[in-house]
Formats: C-alpha cells, sequence, structure tokens
C-alpha cells in the first residue's frame, strides 16, 4: 500500500516532464527548462547542508563548478579520441558528481569541523580561496574564457546525439529525476536522520553516541555528489565550463533558490529553483531592473515567509483538507485588485527612477507601454505612478486585514478539526 | 556490594580558572545499584555529571567505567561503551517526532551507525526498540507530536526515554523531577523504577522524597567533596551531613514546601 499512491501521483507529473518541450517548442523556452532542471539538482543538494543539516554554506558554488571542470575535461578527451559519443555524454554527469564526491572529501574534512557561523565564515573563505586559484591553472581551469568542448561526436545512439536541445532536455530531467530520488532516499537512512538531529541539537547527538562532525562531514561530501552532477550538465547543457561557476555569485544564487523556495521541505527548493532561474532568465528580457525587483522580492520573502513558498503551501494543506478554505478564496480576491494596483505603481516608480538615473541607454528617457508613449522627464506619469502605489497601498491594508481576521478563523477551526 | 565497581572514580579533580569546582571526589559504584547524588546548590553534582559522561574533562584523576579509563573519552564514545545521561535542562531534537526522537537514542547501539545506502525504517532493532520505549515511558498516544509541542512533563519522559533507548547499563538522570508537581513526581518516579530495573543508575536529586523512596544508596557532595556515602538512612543520621545540607537544605526545602501548600 505504501509507494502507491506516490506512483499515481508520479506518472501524470513524468508525462508532463516529457511532454513540455512539444508545448513548448521554442528554443528559448526549452534552454530556460533545461536551466531549471540543472538549478534544481544544484538548489536540493544545497538543501542537504542548509535545510537537513543546518549548516548555512556562502561556497557551495565550488562543488557545482569542479564537478563542471572535471565533466568538461572527460568530454574534451573523449571528443578528441572520437570514442564513446553519446554514451559518454550519458554517463557524464557522473563523472562531475564524482569531481564533486571528491572535492567535498578534500574540503570538507576542513570546513565541516565546526558549525553555525563559523562553517558559514569558513564555506565562505574556501569557496572565495578556490575561485580565486582557478584562473592561476589555466590548462585545468582555461583562464578567463574557460573551457569548451562540442558534445556532439562518436556514433549516435539510437539516433540520439545530443546535438538538438530537446534531447540535451531528456538527459537532464532524466538525472533530475534520479538525483532528487536520491537525495529523497538520503533523507530516510540512519545518516539523513542524524543529519537532522544534529541539526536540531548537536550536543544531544553526541550523547546517543554519534559524532556531529563525521555527520556533518558525510552530507557535505554527498550534497558534494549531487552538486557536481548538476555541474556535469551544464557542462552538457552550455558546452563551455567558466570560472564563474565555481564563484560567489553561484553560491549566492543557490543560497536564494533554497531560501525562497523554503529550506523547510525537501519540495521546497525545487520551487526555489524553478522560479528564480524564471525571474532572472525572462524577467531581465524585459527590464533593465530585474535585479532590483528580484532584490525587493527576496527581502518580501526573508520578512514575510521566512519558510519560503513551501511554508506558505504547507499553511493550505490541512486547511485544504478539511474543506476551509472556501472561507479565504474570497477574501484572496478581494485582495487581487489592490495588489495589482499597488504592484503597478511600485514598477511605475522603479521604472521612472530607473529611466531619469541613466540606469537605461544613456539620454533615453522615454518608453512605450501598451502603445502610449511615457515620458520620464514629464510630471504626469511621476504623479500617476504615485498615486497608484500611495492609492493601492491604503486599499490593500484594508483588504489584507479582512483575508488576516479570516485566516484566523480558519487557523481556529483547522485546530478544532484535528483534534476531533 | 562485593563485585567490582561499574563506575569508578578516583581523585577526580575539576578546575575551572582559578576556581576549583570539583576537590577531590572518590566514588565506586556498584553493578545494579540506585545512587543518588545529593547536595546544595553549586556543590558540583552536575559539573560531576559532565566529567562521568565526557561533557567536561578533569583537571586531574581518573574516571574508569568497568575498569576502561574514560577521563579523556568523548561523550560519543563513552556512550558506545554503555554510559547514557540525560540533562537537567531538557536537551531533546525539538523539530523531530517523540518516536524520531527515541529512534535517534536508539540507531547507533542497533546497527544504524552513519549508514546512507539503507533505509532507516530498514533498521529494525532500533525501530522495535523505540517503540518499546515509546510504551515504557507511556507516550505512546503523541508517538507522531513533535519533541516541540510536547508538555513540560512529557518532554521530560521523553528526555529519559532518549536516554535509556540506547540500552546503556549505566544511566545518569540529572534532576528528573525537576519543576514537576507531586503527582508528577510520582509517576516519574514510577518511571524510573521500571526503565532502570537491573541498571546501574546514577541521579542527581533535590527532592527528598525521590531519593530516599528511589535510592541504595545516597552520596553528598559538598563544596567539590563526597563528605558521606552510604545507604538512606544513615546519611539522615550522619551527624556531617545533618550539619553541612539536611540541617540547613532540609529545613529550607520544608520551609518552602508548607509555604507551597
Amino acid at each position: 500500500m505504501k509507494g502507491r499512491p506516490h506512483l499515481v501521483a508520479a506518472l501524470p507529473a513524468l508525462a508532463c516532464l516529457v511532454a513540455l518541450p512539444f508545448v513548448f517548442p521554442q528554443g528559448f523556452a526549452l534552454s530556460l527548462m533545461c536551466q531549471m532542471g540543472i538549478a534544481t539538482i544544484f538548489a536540493l543538494s544545497y538543501n542537504m547542508l542548509l535545510g537537513q543539516t543546518g549548516l548555512l554554506s556562502f561556497g557551495h558554488a565550488v562543488y557545482f563548478g569542479l564537478g563542471a571542470f572535471c565533466a568538461m575535461h572527460v568530454l574534451r578527451w573523449a571528443g578528441g579520441s572520437g570514442g564513446g559519443g553519446a554514451w559518454v555524454v550519458i554517463a557524464l554527469p557522473l563523472v562531475g558528481g564524482l569531481g564533486g564526491l571528491i572535492a567535498g572529501i578534500v574540503l570538507g574534512a576542513i570546513t565541516t569541523r565546526r558549525a553555525g557561523t563559523i562553517f558559514a565564515m569558513i564555506s565562505l573563505g574556501v569557496g572565495e580561496m578556490v575561485a580565486s586559484v582557478a584562473p592561476m591553472f589555466p590548462a585545468l581551469f582555461g583562464g578567463e574564457a574557460g573551457l569548451n568542448a562540442n558534445r556532439v561526436f562518436g556514433a549516435p545512439l539510437f539516433g540520439i546525439t545530443f546535438g538538438p536541445q530537446r534531447q540535451v532536455y531528456y538527459l537532464i530531467v532524466a538525472w533530475a529525476l534520479l538525483a532528487a530520488w536520491g537525495m529523497h532516499a538520503l533523507t530516510r537512512t540512519p545518516l539523513g536522520r542524524m543529519a537532522n538531529a544534529a541539526r536540531d541539537n548537536p550536543e544531544r547527538a553526541q550523547f546517543v553516541g554519534y559524532h556531529p562532525q563525521m555527520v556533518r562531514f558525510l552530507m557535505l561530501a554527498l550534497s558534494g555528489f549531487f552538486a557536481g552532477i548538476a555541474g556535469g550538465l551544464s557542462a552538457i547543457n552550455y558546452e563551455i565550463v567558466t570560472g564563474e561557476s565555481l564563484g560567489a555569485h553561484t553560491s549566492a544564487l543557490v543560497l536564494l533558490m533554497a531560501f525562497i523556495g523554503g529550506i523547510g521541505q525537501f519540495y521546497g527548493p525545487i520551487i526555489g529553483a524553478v522560479l528564480v532561474t524564471f525571474l532572472q532568465t525572462a524577467l531581465s528580457q524585459y527590464t533593465h531592473a530585474w535585479l532590483f525587483y528580484f532584490g525587493l522580492f527576496f527581502l518580501f520573502m526573508v520578512l514575510e515567509a521566512p519558510g519560503g513558498i513551501a511554508s506558505l503551501v504547507q499553511l493550505h494543506r490541512e486547511p485544504w483538507r478539511q474543506g476551509l478554505l472556501r472561507w479565504v478564496w474570497p477574501q484572496y480576491a478581494l485582495a487581487a485588485l489592490p495588489v495589482a494596483l499597488t504592484l503597478a505603481g511600485l514598477i511605475g516608480v522603479v521604472e521612472l527612477v530607473y529611466r531619469v538615473a541613466g540606469g537605461v541607454e544613456a539620454g533615453e528617457t522615454s518608453w512605450k507601454l501598451f502603445g502610449n508613449a511615457i515620458d520620464a522627464t514629464r510630471w504626469q506619469p511621476w504623479a500617476l505612478a504615485l498615486l497608484l502605489f500611495a492609492g493601492g497601498g491604503a486599499w490593500l491594508r484594508r483588504a489584507w486585514s479582512g483575508v488576516a481576521w479570516q485566516w484566523k478563523m480558519v487557523l481556529l477551526a483547522t485546530a478544532r478539526g484535528k483534534d476531533r | 556490594m562485593s563485585s567490582a565497581p561499574v563506575l569508578q572514580l578516583a581523585g577526580v579533580h575539576k578546575t575551572f580558572g582559578q576556581t576549583a569546582i570539583i576537590r577531590g571526589v572518590d566514588l565506586d559504584l556498584v553493578a545494579g545499584e540506585r545512587h543518588a547524588l545529593i547536595g546544595p546548590n553549586g556543590a558540583g553534582k552536575s559539573t560531576l555529571f559532565n566529567l562521568i559522561s565526557g561533557r567536561l574533562h578533569a583537571t586531574a584523576g581518573t574516571i574508569r567505567l568497568r575498569g576502561a579509563d574514560i577521563t579523556r573519552a568523548t561523550p560519543q564514545a563513552i556512550n558506545r561503551m554503555g554510559l547514557a545521561r540525560s540533562f537537567q535542562v531538557t536537551n531533546l531534537f525539538h523539530r523531530m517526532t517523540v518516536f524520531e526522537n527515541l529512534r535517534c537514542g536508539a540507531l547507533r547501539s542497533r546497527g544504524g551507525g552513519y549508514a546512507f545506502w539503507r533505509r532507516v525504517d530498514g533498521v529494525a532493532e532500533a525501530n522495535a526498540r523505540a517503540d518499546e520505549v515509546l510504551d515504557a515511558i507511556g507516550l505512546a498516544r503523541r508517538r507522531e507530536a513533535t519533541a516541540g509541542e510536547l508538555t513540560y512533563a512529557e518532554q521530560r519522559a521523553l528526555e529519559i526515554g532518549v536516554t535509556i533507548a540506547c540500552g546503556a547499563d549505566v544511566i545518569l538522570l540529572d534532576e528528573p523531577t525537576a519543576g514537576m508537581s507531586r503527582s508528577e513526581s510520582a509517576a516519574a518516579v514510577a518511571l524510573i523504577r521500571k526503565v532502570t530495573a537491573g541498571k546501574t543508575l546514577v541521579m542527581v536529586e533535590h527532592d527528598m522524597d525521590v531519593v530516599f523512596g528511589l535510592a541504595d544508596r545516597v552520596s553528598v557532595l559538598v563544596y567539590g567533596e563526597v563528605i558521606a556515602t552510604g545507604a538512606p538512612d544513615a546519611i539522615h543520621a550522619n551527624a556531617r551531613v545533618q550539619e553541612a545540607y539536611l540541617g540547613t537544605g532540609l529545613a529550607q526545602a520544608g520551609a518552602a514546601e508548607t509555604a507551597h501548600a
């Protein structure tokens, strides 16, 4: 009886993943989905540390990047010798994983001696060290240009060459499913449970016979393995690996993904990886201020929903099961319009500021919106944007108090329903 | 009481900087006895527990567990050698369920180890042991509750459960009834009596009813020294003890009790 319901839920999801490239056949959408798949593995591997073991790492990109470089070297070598072809590409993420694992074993032995703030600082230091040492070995890391290779070589395997992006997509999906399954299974092993225990109370873990440092070390090494798989896939996907993949920017991004998605649930980082990849790829096409919006969004999440999106999902689950959410939907609907107005006002102000401050190309202070020309040097658009923001905000405050009140009722009723 | 001591402290000293907290403690524990450690606040009872369980290391002297020197051993090593302890301030895995807490307690001694290649549900002995302890401490009804949501008395029971789950035969309980009401305290005593049957028990306790009801022998610790060890009645009659501890401590405890009632 156990695994069956999961299987029933998994089949439609699997069908969706298979069908996606046919629903969105455009090159842009396809490469976006490939990025999401890679980010998903990476973010899940990060959460093995942050969510499951309680280790805040500022240098997780090291394992991703070193895995990617390992895979790239094997790809270049195999491409040069012309042997193997598609088989090599299929197995390549495993090479990345082993690279990440070895890096995790070597560096983890140093970084996991301490937990808490000390670990965070050491991880930052080790990350910066690896990222700054890499450019000194151009033979290994390709210098500033990085290393590239061609993933198409040798004889095709049943017609698969991994030339078309769609074939790479399916490879990424397969590896992402395998890795996610592996990481989920890991949470249900003795080590996975003791990682939770050492996170909650490292001292008590000692007094039940476990060495917290050993638990942290093993978790870090294994998390390096999965990060390396993601790195290996990125080497295949982009056919290039640069020093940036080892650096602080990549480390920060994976932290944001895990945190925004929610570190308290296994699936949280998946949501975060998909959302953040979408924002940074899609949003950047529409506005130069995308990084600002992204920062604002992150700030909002940290302040209002520190458990991430997954915690919001969890919040709705029990009321949903008891059929109590119908009390909240009308309130949500009432709040939707003021939310939209406030956001529109906010976006208006930000875009106007970017125009006058020269954030876009020099001198370009007007743009078109729904066919209407907007000139940032005149007062009318400013007045409109500020009015939307202030008026919408005031309305939202009122509407939100209704939502909050209704939620209080729902939570009370939920607690009563649970006791029964 | 003629067999070799299970736990043996010889000339144990502990100083923090200039301050001597434990000043030459000698103590022999016999297999199967229930031994209470009493003494006024600040006498060093908790420090002594920390030294025995490896949380702190003695400045001088030796501590032996079944003959093996554990003076400098780590807490996890001492635990694996069969000595387990509880804490005065509840010290659980608060985000995990009651059952998970107990299973974490049982895992190391029941073959779970650091394994990441097998399911924890498949470590049959650890799961069976966790459920056995769950029943013993009377929390079966709360199996799936997280430790953080338990009541205080339930947390104290779980604290004892996590301690005994590994099956250690030397058990140190640090004020197991602290902060409990009379009836809760009586239930805790019954629980302790049940789960430590056949094992060697050392407990720090302030409640004299608990001490004299449960202990086979009592040691009195005052200013880092054991001033008397013996049967409860003998301790009660001991002039030095009355002077140093019972005279003030019991009178105060009695006064507090009267005020409480």
